[in-house]
């Protein structure tokens, strides 16, 4: 046992730097007049912005930190900046949203800070009591967010259900936990490994350990049967919130399953696999199904984050397809993490232009809202026209190689079976991103949805998000490099 | 004879592209802009197209003006493309449509030109890429990427139907392309590469080390996707509503070019790569082509509506070029390409004048004509011609294609040359009746009475199309000639190890080979 050191500290910079700024915003709450609070959310962007830069001196000593309890390696540095990019278009499309809503409070800012802070550390971890410890920070502060419009049953009742549920979940994980320990003496996935690889029994005990934190799990990364509460917490939430919440928990929780079932549960990879192929097949089923029927467009936005979870899920289980080869299995996990950032930057994105154009109080959610908004307001009609496109994986956008590359995967891995089902399910989600683009452009008639200017922080998150599609759907080659870089430090 | 210049084929594939960012930047109601600037690049391509069809020499296998390009690392993608015989032919016939389309959206698209011009742009773009990728992902790409501007000029300026249609359209062709997607993965995972040459090249020493069934299945997710585009019986029920319910411009593209993808992948992918399941699947789709052939015919003969006569004759038409295909001699394939161009054209005509049609009186109903030889005895006479040139009417460009199809048909089986000629009498029979219908007789309906004869920019696309049709028909050799190393390349990897493929001599239409 160590105390601290300083190479640690340097290790957590970017958690430390958002902790700082996190604390920062409630503190000068106080002094900034009720009408000015957006200058608390530059000063959160700031410090999104310093904890990224803060990452370009953690990458200069890698390596674990806090006795082996947390590892700073390109791993955890890809989810963080990940992390921190999904903050950083979440502040910019928040600032306007929260004012026109009358709802600009200092704490937004502060708990999406926190929130990608724990989100960081569940990357982060290699030891299973901090991964929790991780999760229930981003867990809570994303609980408050989700009910953050006070005075809206609807939102209301998405935090209290997300609450509720997700309490639950994370007891399962939990539970979990204890398993493990019970089993190997220790909570550090390393060790967990090692012993499971060393013993032989405990089969029974190993596999109820397993399925309780894919429990946990599945609940965060909203896996069929686990994904009740996704449509009605994403609906009811406020929408720049929503859009947090459909990447960066979701994002979160992958890496953690990447770490608990490549790392720890190395050894017991057939029964991960199975749990993880069923699981993806009727998630990403179900997800594009259910999608199908909705009207309300954050509606089927949450049932189709659902069906790209199934697809994240398809990687996972090419990652651990039993006899899959070392060189297959990085390139499975590589194509899970573009996946994610592929996914983070359409799902915020679109998310913080509904925001905008569902108008004040977010009157304007339906589908039919949008007839003919396609040329009355061209700009913000061909953005969101964009986002569909990638969402449903058309070439030149972000959505295509991301799929591309984990059906790839998937084939390499001999699970020619899912990807086709996956390649129809894909066919099918193209119907209803299409009905957007069709009630947009082709039905005559005069649009409710705001046809306000775009203001100036969502123009910039906008920008920032499409060419970061079209920069992964048309030259993905060195982006998927820094994938493969990440994807290798995982064992 | 090499390349023309530098970069000739991606000048010649993003030429219409520039053309469509070009018109992204004119202002939305500068209509007379937009429509000239679009039929500036179009015509350009249009020359640069000929340029590659005087340039491409005949005598060398293997394909032309290539360029190869490393695009992604990993997995090594490469943009690469190149020209053979069948690209040359079916680039030409993009380059030929498109312009003539916008002359003849020239007046009747009033809603939204710069969309629809820059739409249509795009999609020509989209067009020449499918047909000159030699990578297996960036067709792929080209093919997925083209649908879009497709399902907007449906969408936005089709008929009432139009929304129905255009997502009929596009499902349908996801579905094809999402097994194809497979296949293509697949064959990445064996052969590790993307680039088509290499492929066809490793591909058949690898099969022994693969499962038997590899070849089959392989076979049939390329093959559903291009016979859902071409579209064959079954899988032919998206056209009749996309044909119907597109703009002219959008019918004459989607019947002259889009349709040809489907045939061209067979050709190009289905048949070389996996030949052996070609051959075992053949009796079976020659089948389902000359069901389609007959069904196509029978159908048509009962539709009310021009147009949606035409899109059912379409599908006949392309059952024979399946037909051709899969005969695997000479003469099948060579008129499957020439069936190709030639429908392509016809069709395209046929479109484009009931487009016309419909411009004067808003009704494409045949009941509601009757008599309009008398009143309109300029455009009647370029309807007879190219109904003629549809049917099939010797000297005329769809003959030849048909001719050579059938004789090929007939090598592999008496049967499907019999049933394949039935085919051809009754779209004689369908194509006259309507045109006895709509032109002969007194006119009955007064409203037909005094409408205006073709206008000059009318008869210049007419004239235009009349002299390719002539042209074809007469003197096919130039085309034919083009298409003869790659016809014969073909029919050598159908027929690796069975000798008796080839069989069946050449019919030489236009003399000797040069």
């Amino acid at each position: 046992m160590n105390f601290v050191q300083p190479n640690d500290l340097v290790r957590v910079l970017p958690e430390i730097v958002l902790a700082g700024f996190a604390i920062l915003v409630m503190v000068l709450d106080p002094f900034v007049s009720s009408g000015r609070k957006s200058t608390l959310g530059w000063l959160a962007l700031v410090g999104v912005a310093a904890a990224a830069y803060s990452t370009s001196w953690t990458s200069l000593s890698p390596g674990t930190a806090f006795n082996g309890n947390v590892s700073a390696d390109e791993f955890s540095m890809y989810f963080t900046l990940l992390f921190l990019f999904v903050a950083g278009l979440t502040l910019l499309g928040s600032v306007h949203y929260l004012e026109r809503d009358g709802i600009n409070h200092a704490e937004y800012y502060s708990l999406v800070l926190m929130a990608t802070l724990g989100m960081c550390f569940m990357a982060a971890s290699t030891e299973l009591i901090m991964i929790f410890l991780g999760l229930e920070i981003s867990s809570i502060s994303t609980y408050i967010l989700a009910g953050f419009k006070r005075s809206n049953a609807q939102s209301n009742e998405a935090s209290l259900k997300y609450f509720l549920l997700g309490s639950f979940a994370t007891a399962f994980f939990l539970y979990g936990i204890a398993f493990v320990y019970g089993i190997s003496g220790s909570t550090n996935l390393t060790d967990l490994n090692v012993h499971l690889a060393r013993s032989t029994g405990w089969a029974s005990m190993t596999s109820v350990a397993l399925l309780l934190m894919f429990v946990g799990l599945g609940f965060k990364v909203s896996a069929v049967p686990f994904q009740i509460w996704t449509p009605d917490v994403y609906q009811g939430a406020p929408a720049p919130v929503t859009a947090f919440l459909s990447v960066g928990p979701k994002a979160a929780a992958f890496a953690v399953v990447l770490r608990v079932f490549l790392v720890g549960f190395a050894g017991v990879s057939s029964l991960s696999f199975w749990l993880i192929w069923i699981s993806a097949l009727l998630t990403m089923s179900l997800g594009n199904l259910a999608a199908l029927w909705q009207s309300n467009v954050k509606r089927f936005l949450a049932y189709s984050s659902i069906a790209h979870a199934g697809y994240v899920l398809v990687g996972i289980a090419a990652a651990l397809a039993p006899g899959a080869l070392n060189i297959t299995r990085a390139e499975a996990t590589s194509s899970v993490l573009f996946y994610l950032a592929a996914y983070a930057l359409m799902n915020v994105g679109v998310f913080i232009l509904i925001a905008h154009l569902a108008g004040p109080g977010e009157r304007y959610t339906n589908v039919d809202d949008f007839v003919g908004f396609g040329f009355e307001r061209p700009g913000a009609a061909a953005c969101l026209a964009v986002f569909m496109f990638s969402l449903a994986g058309i070439p030149t956008m972000a959505g295509f190689f991301a799929k591309f590359y984990v059906f790839r995967a998937a084939i390499h891995s001999n699970l020619i079976g899912l990807t086709i089902i996956a390649l129809l399910n894909s066919v099918v989600s193209v119907y209803y991103y299409l009905r957007l683009v069709v009630v947009m452009y082709m039905r005559e008639g005069k649009s409710e949805a705001s046809h306000v200017d775009m203001p100036a922080s969502l123009g910039i998150a906008m920008a920032a998000s499409l060419f970061g599609i079209f920069y992964l759907g048309l030259l993905p080659g060195s982006f998927l490099d820094l994938a493969n870089l990440a994807a290798n430090r995982l064992p | 004879m090499n390349q023309p210049f530098a970069h000739f084929l991606t000048v010649l594939t993003f030429l219409p592209l520039a053309g469509a960012v070009s018109i992204a930047f004119i202002r939305p109601d500068a209509a007379s802009r937009i429509r000239w600037v679009a039929l500036l690049y179009s015509v350009a391509a249009l020359v640069l197209a000929m340029l590659a069809f005087f340039s491409f020499d005949s005598s060398r296998a293997g394909f032309q003006f290539t360029e190869v390009v490393p695009w992604i690392n990993s997995p090594a993608i490469s943009y690469s493309v190149g020209m053979d015989g069948l690209s040359l032919l079916l680039v030409l016939l993009s380059a030929f449509l498109t312009p003539l389309s916008i002359l003849a959206s020239w007046k009747s698209i009033h809603s939204r030109p710069k969309e629809f011009y820059l739409f249509l742009m795009a999609l020509e773009a989209g067009m020449i890429g499918v047909f000159v990728s030699l990578d297996l992902f960036l067709f792929f790409l080209f093919w997925e990427v083209m649908l879009i501007p497709m399902y907007f000029l449906i969408g936005v300026w089709g008929h009432e139907r139009r929304v129905y249609a255009a997502v009929k359209f596009i499902l349908y062709t996801m579905v094809g392309s999402a097994l194809m997607l497979v296949g293509i993965l697949y064959l990445f995972k064996v052969t590790g590469t993307f680039d088509l040459q290499i492929i066809l090249s490793e591909l058949p020493g690898l099969w022994p080390s693969l499962p038997g069934s590899a070849q089959t299945w392989l076979f049939l997710a390329f093959f559903l996707a291009f016979a859902i585009k071409v579209p064959m019986f079954p899988f032919h029920t998206w056209l009749p509503d996309a044909h119907v319910e597109a703009p002219t411009a959008g019918s004459v593209i989607l019947a002259g070019v889009l349709l040809k993808m489907g045939t061209y992948g067979m050709l190009r992918f289905c048949l070389p790569l996996f030949p052996q399941a070609a051959r075992d699947f053949a009796p079976i789709i020659s089948v389902l082509a000359i069901i389609g052939i007959l069904y196509g015919a029978l159908v048509a003969m009962v539709q009310p509506d021009m147009k949606k006569l035409v899109a059912y004759s379409s599908v006949a038409h392309m059952g024979f070029v399946v037909l051709g295909i899969f005969a695997f001699n000479i003469n099948g394939i060579e008129g499957a390409i020439y069936q190709m161009c030639s429908h392509g054209v016809s069709t395209g005509a046929l479109f484009l004048l009931v487009g016309m049609l419909y411009d004067r009186r808003h009704t494409r109903l045949i009941t509601e004509f009757g008599g309009l030889a008398t009143s309109i005895p300029l455009f009647s006479t370029f309807f007879l011609i190219v109904t003629l040139s549809s049917l099939g009417l010797p000297v005329l460009n769809g003959f030849v294609g048909e001719f050579l199809i059938i004789v090929g048909a007939f090598h592999v089986k008496a049967a499907y040359g019999a049933l394949a000629a039935v085919g051809v009498v009754l779209a004689a029979v369908y194509l006259l009746w309507m045109y006895q219908r709509v032109f002969f007789g007194e006119v009955t309906n007064s409203k037909n009475k005094d409408l205006p004869d073709i206008d000059a920019r009318e008869k210049f696309i007419l004239v235009v199309l009349v002299l390719v049709i002539l042209w074809m028909g007469v003197y096919p050799n130039p085309l034919l000639r083009r298409i003869d190393t790659t016809t014969a390349q073909v029919i050598q990897r159908v027929s690796a190890g069975t000798a008796q493929m080839a069989g069946g001599t050449a019919v030489k239409i236009g003399g000797p080979a040069q």
